[in-house]
């Protein structure tokens, strides 16, 4: 079997994933090999992925979990649950 | 394989645990069990409502329902996946109040076989390593991008990406299959590449270049 780019793109979240079987696998890392294009979409899609997941793109508002609790301490005085 | 296995199950005998105390009346106790999935809530919030004091608002009142439905946890599923399933239905369902707001439709815009899901094409990409996210200008774009994807696969980013979910705990969030969460997750990444590339290589370390024009 041999893929071409487009076929290899289709698997890009899998192969990032290491969600494809060894058969599979083993062409796309064939392909990469001699594809600088796909090796580039490749490589610039596992960076957007690792950059994306980090705690830091997101912030919670400072004071979140503080006025979270203050309210909730408020419910947990009524008592337990269902009661 | 065999620790994550048995932390697994371990956390979950854990918080077993502290549920059955927190509803024979240790009600404080209820803090700690929260603790943990805090942050994935309110994430999960901020991806539908796009507000953060609309997320916020609706991240208590989701807490409080928690509380007041402790005893309908049944254990069968993970204590994070029920609780963000539950925020995700306040959320939807804020949403649905708030109908003089226009809402986003929530349904897939696209059908699986429809759409172009091509990347960015390019010959050559530099590392943007992950210190780069000090500067304040690349956070403000990754997450504008992110922001900018349809509804459905945002909240797949976060799931997944971001809160670190698995495939089948996605799918329990979401009430879809574990196909469907895959195929959306490979679409918002293509999407999300194809929107940070041209973006991102602003951010990328400047590298040398020798007399001839290579990198070196």
């Amino acid at each position: 079997m041999k893929i071409d780019c487009r076929h290899v793109w289709q698997h890009i979240s899998a192969y990032i994933d290491g969600d494809v079987d060894a058969a599979l696998r083993s062409e796309i890392d064939r392909h990469l090999e001699h594809c600088e294009i796909c090796s580039a979409v490749m490589d610039s899609t596992r960076n957007v992925v690792v950059l994306v997941a980090d705690d830091r793109v997101f912030e919670i508002p400072s004071g979140f979990s503080e006025r979270l609790h203050r309210r909730l301490d408020a419910v947990l005085a009524t008592g337990s649950p269902g009661s | 394989m065999t620790v994550e296995i048995k932390s697994g199950t371990a956390e979950r005998e854990a918080t077993a645990a502290a549920i059955v105390r927190v509803l024979a009346g240790d009600t404080q106790l209820f803090h700690d069990l929260i603790r943990p999935v805090e942050r994935a809530v309110y994430g999960m919030l901020f991806m539908l409502l796009r507000s953060e004091t609309d997320a916020e608002d609706v991240a208590q009142e989701t807490f409080i329902k928690i509380y007041r439905n402790l005893h309908n946890f049944r254990g069968d599923a993970k204590f994070s996946t029920w609780v963000l399933s539950i925020a995700r239905n306040e959320g939807l369902g804020w949403l649905r109040k708030r109908s003089s707001r226009p809402e986003e439709p929530l349904e897939p815009v696209l059908d699986e076989s429809s759409g172009d899901f091509t990347p960015a094409l390019l010959t050559d990409w530099r590392e943007v390593p992950p210190e780069a996210l000090e500067r304040k200008e690349l956070r403000a774009c990754l997450c504008r991008a992110i922001m900018n994807l349809p509804p459905i696969y945002r909240e797949v980013v976060q799931l997944r990406e971001i809160d670190e979910l698995d495939v089948q705990e996605t799918a329990e969030v979401l009430g879809i299959t574990q196909g469907s969460v895959k195929v959306r997750l490979h679409r918002a990444r293509i999407m999300l590449q194809k929107e940070l590339v041209p973006v991102l290589k602003g951010f990328a370390p400047v590298t040398k270049r020798s007399w001839f024009g290579r990198r070196v």
